[in-house]
């Protein structure tokens, strides 16, 4: 085996065009591992980790676009080498006969766009900031997705945010809904009077599309970042947020999204919502539920119970029948846990979770608490222990692809479903497995054709199961909404006709799963 | 209390594209800012830039003002031992930065061999040799003595020079007549034909455009420049409206003050070199950037040059101080016969026209040469537009009929160019690499990153050190 860097001074690809062009040379038959990422420091540790960083690549600074591969022979090599330059040709975006150019800074842009309100920023972490506090200073709110933000420029920008009454959304907020227009991985959903305020991006996109699915509508969604309820930012944006909705006049309900906060920031966030008239609904993924107690906020255990009781406020319904609909419906899924674990054979007793969205594998780590004592994760909450090799599951697994380790040079796995897929076959493999839970979400930002990459699959793991003769049950919950560019609708009947069972939420289909394991002993 | 939620979303979009594509899907106001990385990763160096902003700003305002406020006229001619400061016989000026005869290029080591012939110092080729290589002829960029000159730029004493003067400022600028195409000194070419160029140039030309020149007065060139750039030239690699133009000027003059038959090959001879006008366009960048040097704090440029072995630029704010790196080859369409393989690195004083705004900072003026950027007319918008981001201002004076009359990109902020990674943009002509063959091709050049980095950190280390 030989490793390849090519080292291309002075060329700069912002991220998903890079990503683009990783994803394609993985895609070569003959690559065996490869990278396509930017000189930094922090990407050429990450090279060094997997194998890919060559003397060439070592001196690449942090505008030299490195791309490093690992293939059988020096011919291959020269086959992959040739295949990437036109790769990087095609990607090359200098649109030569626009005729009219895009403007190279903030400045530029304001000249073309001076009322502009909202700056998005995803450009390295390193230089976001900077570009962040320039557009605060020029009166802009902010939607910073880059992450590797340092947490003190975190807190300087959201602090000079605040005393300028502006939004500072972020860093790493990957989703938000502002005055009706989806933000970076957002859904299309109803317009209504439900305003979220979120610390977490998945669990705004899952809540945001059962409210629209309900029939309710989403007012505004913020995304704050999830850094923004700990300690340190002590809750900055979180707070306005909560505030800027209880001053609109077109949000009527209030919905809190979170992985768990600081204790302080809980504290803060009850003290705010004090003195806010409309009704809160607060889903603290995690967190004890003690510490909300004579709170105003009425506290939901799971995503669909938040958006569920937004939905029953919003419709001015009572929110008791929430919970009588959720565990009528947990009576039916425990009826069809029992059916699916008939089905499978007795060694088969292992869950199996690969996510794409980070907030479900909290999420469902949270449903499986106490499950069983051998629960593991590559980013693990709780009780549940950490895995020794985040390549190879354990016992009970439940995984966040999206999670730093399994993204460096790749696509986020909403986009590029390839490592997923291959976790899938391989847990298909194993004769333990006892079911495979999967999500998919939908919307701007995510891959604009989900099926040609999972139902491949799905037909891969059941050749694999019928030929060692076993029924391997996998359950997928499907984030998105009609209007989405991929049509929830859609995507949830290609898959049924795979035989998945295809759950309205993460949470529904985490009690399958858990119902079904629990079924197995 | 914020007022994002009662206004109409618009967004300025810093980073990844296909999010402003699902904005423009969603029909929301949007615009894409494409983004690079600084060329320079040491962000202490930019909080020093912060730190001094408003004392930068002040300067490079003065400096702008000055380049912008200048009035070049031609006033008349001399010998260049005669007019320009501190030339010597000794001495022989050449383009770009300092460069010592044993780095020199070909092209620029076949025009001091052609003018050592010239000024009689040798006789041949290997005689002229021994001479520059013996430490009696001395050599110094043109730039450090008022002076410009295309492709190497050799100025000698006796050679004849057309005198500019800043009105506004009251500095003055010399720069040599254009020997025309073909084989000639500027491309290193040496043999019996240049030099006798260059004699006729001497004992004809220059007497009969001095008269004519005297005669007239003064002529306004930047008026000039003005008018040639509505008709289609960018003053580096196009110069033919702003030729005719000064020939009608002369004209009458060089057929009053000549006989008739002297006046007839001067006419003949202005008239058959399109780019008559490109050394007094460079004489106009020179004298309206030399009354922008020295203003402390000013990251202006004020000078970008080649001598065909580096690339050198200097700053308003950094005195004389020379900033260098290798000089690259330009991407060039060849003329038949030629290729990439016989191009000498760039070379020439003629970037002083970007300098000043110019050339290629002008090129949406000059649809006619748009094959050298591309082939279409939107390439040479394109460019253009892109040069507004690195600039300072935007030109009073010089104005482009397409982009509606603005003001053309002028006074090229090293910050900019540091800051948002977009290098300067240039016309050039491309020399073969040896001596004596002359012109191969035309085209264009980004210039490199290396002097512009080793500017801003001189630059900064000078803030530091206030």
């Amino acid at each position: 085996m030989i490793v390849t860097g090519i080292l291309k001074r002075g060329e700069y690809f912002d991220s998903v065009s890079l990503m683009l062009i990783a994803k394609k040379i993985s895609e070569l038959e003959i690559v065996l591992d490869s990278a396509a990422v930017m000189g930094t420091p922090e990407n050429k540790s990450m090279l060094q980790t997997s194998g890919l960083l060559t003397d060439e690549l070592q001196n690449a600074d942090d505008i030299d676009l490195m791309i490093a591969y690992k293939c059988n022979s020096q011919n291959e090599s020269v086959l992959i080498s040739k295949k990437i330059n036109e790769f990087l040709k095609k990607s090359d975006n200098t649109n030569k006969s626009s005729g009219s150019l895009n403007p190279s800074s903030l400045e530029s842009a304001l000249k073309i766009l001076p009322d502009a309100n909202l700056a998005m920023i995803s450009v390295a972490g390193k230089y976001a900031g900077d570009e962040a506090m320039k557009a605060l200073q020029n009166g802009l709110n902010v939607m910073l997705f880059s992450d590797n933000v340092s947490v003190e420029k975190e807190i300087e920008l959201k602090k000079f945010a605040k005393e300028k009454g502006l939004f500072v959304m972020g860093p790493d907020c990957g989703t938000a809904i502002i005055n009706g227009v989806p933000l970076a991985f957002a859904n299309v959903v109803n317009r209504g009077n439900i305003g979220i305020v979120a610390a977490s991006g998945t669990g705004l996109q899952e809540v945001s599309c059962l409210i629209s699915n309900s029939g309710c509508g989403i007012s505004q969604a913020i995304g704050t970042g999830g850094r923004d309820v700990k300690k340190d930012v002590g809750g900055i944006m979180f707070l306005e947020g909560i505030k800027a909705l209880a001053e609109d006049k077109n949000t009527g309900v209030i919905l809190l999204i979170s992985k768990p906060p600081a204790d302080e920031v809980i504290i803060k966030i009850i003290e705010v919502v004090k003195k806010i008239e409309k009704p809160i609904v607060g889903v603290f993924l995690n967190s004890p539920i003690e510490l909300f107690e004579n709170s105003k906020i009425t506290i939901a255990k799971t995503l669909e119970e938040g958006a569920l009781l937004a939905v029953a406020y919003s419709k001015k319904e009572n929110i008791e029948k929430v919970f009588q609909k959720i565990n009528t419906r947990d009576l039916e899924l425990k009826a069809l846990a029992e059916k699916e674990s008939a089905k499978v054979n007795k060694n088969q007793i292992y869950l199996r979770a690969l996510f794409s969205g980070g907030t479900f594998c909290d999420e469902t780590q949270m449903i499986f608490q106490n499950v069983d004592k051998d629960v593991f994760s590559n980013t693990p909450v709780g009780r549940v222990k950490k895995l020794k090799d985040i390549w190879k599951s354990e016992k009970h697994t439940i995984i966040d692809l999206g999670d730093d380790e399994f993204t460096v040079g790749r696509p986020h796995p909403m986009i590029d479903y390839s490592t997923r897929n291959k976790r899938i076959l391989a847990e298909a493999n194993d004769p333990e497995t006892a079911v495979i839970l999967l999500d998919i979400v939908l919307g701007y930002g995510s891959n604009m054709d989900p099926l040609a990459e999972i139902i491949p699959v799905l037909k891969g793991v059941k050749k694999i199961t019928s030929k060692q003769k076993r029924y391997l049950p996998v359950i997928c919950s499907v984030t998105g909404t009609e209007k989405d560019p991929q049509n929830r609708t859609t995507v949830a009947a290609a898959l049924s006709a795979e035989e998945v069972l295809v759950m309205d939420s993460n949470a529904a289909a985490s009690k399958l799963a858990k119902f079904l394991i629990e079924k197995k002993r | 209390m914020n007022k994002l939620f009662e206004n109409e979303l618009k967004v300025i979009n810093i980073g990844l594209k296909s999010f402003n594509e699902t904005l423009d899907e969603r029909k929301v106001s949007s615009v894409q800012v494409d983004w690079k990385p600084p060329l320079i990763s040491d962000s202490s160096l930019f909080d020093v830039i912060r730190n001094n902003s408003d004392k930068i700003e002040t300067a490079n305002k003065e400096a702008v003002k000055r380049i912008l406020n200048s009035k070049p006229f031609l006033t008349g001619m001399g010998k260049a031992i005669d007019v320009i400061p501190g030339m010597k016989k000794n001495l022989l000026l050449h383009a770009g930065p300092p460069v010592a005869w044993d780095k020199m290029c070909g092209p620029m080591k076949g025009a001091v061999i052609g003018a050592l012939i010239y000024e009689g110092f040798a006789k041949t080729y290997e005689e002229a040799e021994k001479v520059a290589a013996s430490g009696k002829i001395e050599f110094s960029p043109c730039h450090e003595h008022a002076t410009v000159g295309p492709m190497a730029g050799i100025v000698s004493p006796t050679m004849p020079v057309f005198i500019l003067e800043n009105e506004e400022f009251g500095n003055k600028g010399f720069c040599t007549m254009n020997e025309g195409l073909g084989k000639v000194l500027r491309y290193g070419a040496y043999d019996e034909s240049v030099i006798e160029r260059l004699r006729w140039m001497e004992n004809v030309l220059y007497p009969s455009l001095k008269k004519a020149i005297e005669k007239i007065g003064k002529i306004d060139l930047k008026n000039i420049i003005a008018q040639a750039l509505h008709m289609g030239d960018e003053v580096h690699n196009r110069n033919r409206a702003a030729t005719s133009l000064l020939y009608r000027i002369l004209a009458p003059e060089i057929v009053n003050t000549n006989e008739k038959e002297a006046a007839v090959s001067v006419l003949n001879f202005i008239n058959s070199n399109d780019h008559f006008f490109l050394n007094l366009s460079m004489g106009v960048a020179k004298v309206s950037l030399d009354a922008a040097r020295n203003i402390e704090n000013s990251s202006i440029v004020v000078v970008m040059s080649r001598n065909g072995t580096e690339f050198g630029i200097q700053l308003s704010g950094t005195g004389d101080k020379w900033f260098t790196g290798v000089s690259p080859i330009p991407e060039a369409l060849y003329f038949t016969g030629y290729t990439k393989d016989d191009a000498n690195p760039d070379i020439g004083d003629s970037s002083i026209t970007e300098t000043n705004g110019l050339g290629g900072f002008a090129i949406a003026a000059a649809p006619a040469i748009v094959q050298f950027v591309g082939g279409s007319t939107n390439d040479a918008v394109n460019y253009t537009l892109k040069m507004y981001e690195i600039t300072a201002s935007e030109n009073t004076i010089y104005k482009i009929p397409y982009l509606n009359f603005r003001g053309t990109p002028t006074g090229i902020d090293v910050i900019k160019v540091i800051g948002k990674n977009i290098l300067p943009f240039i016309d050039t002509g491309v020399a073969h690499k040896k001596a004596g063959i002359g012109q191969i091709g035309a085209g264009v050049l980004e210039a490199p990153v290396e002097p512009f980095k080793k500017a801003f950190i001189g630059f900064t280390n000078q803030l530091k050190n206030i």
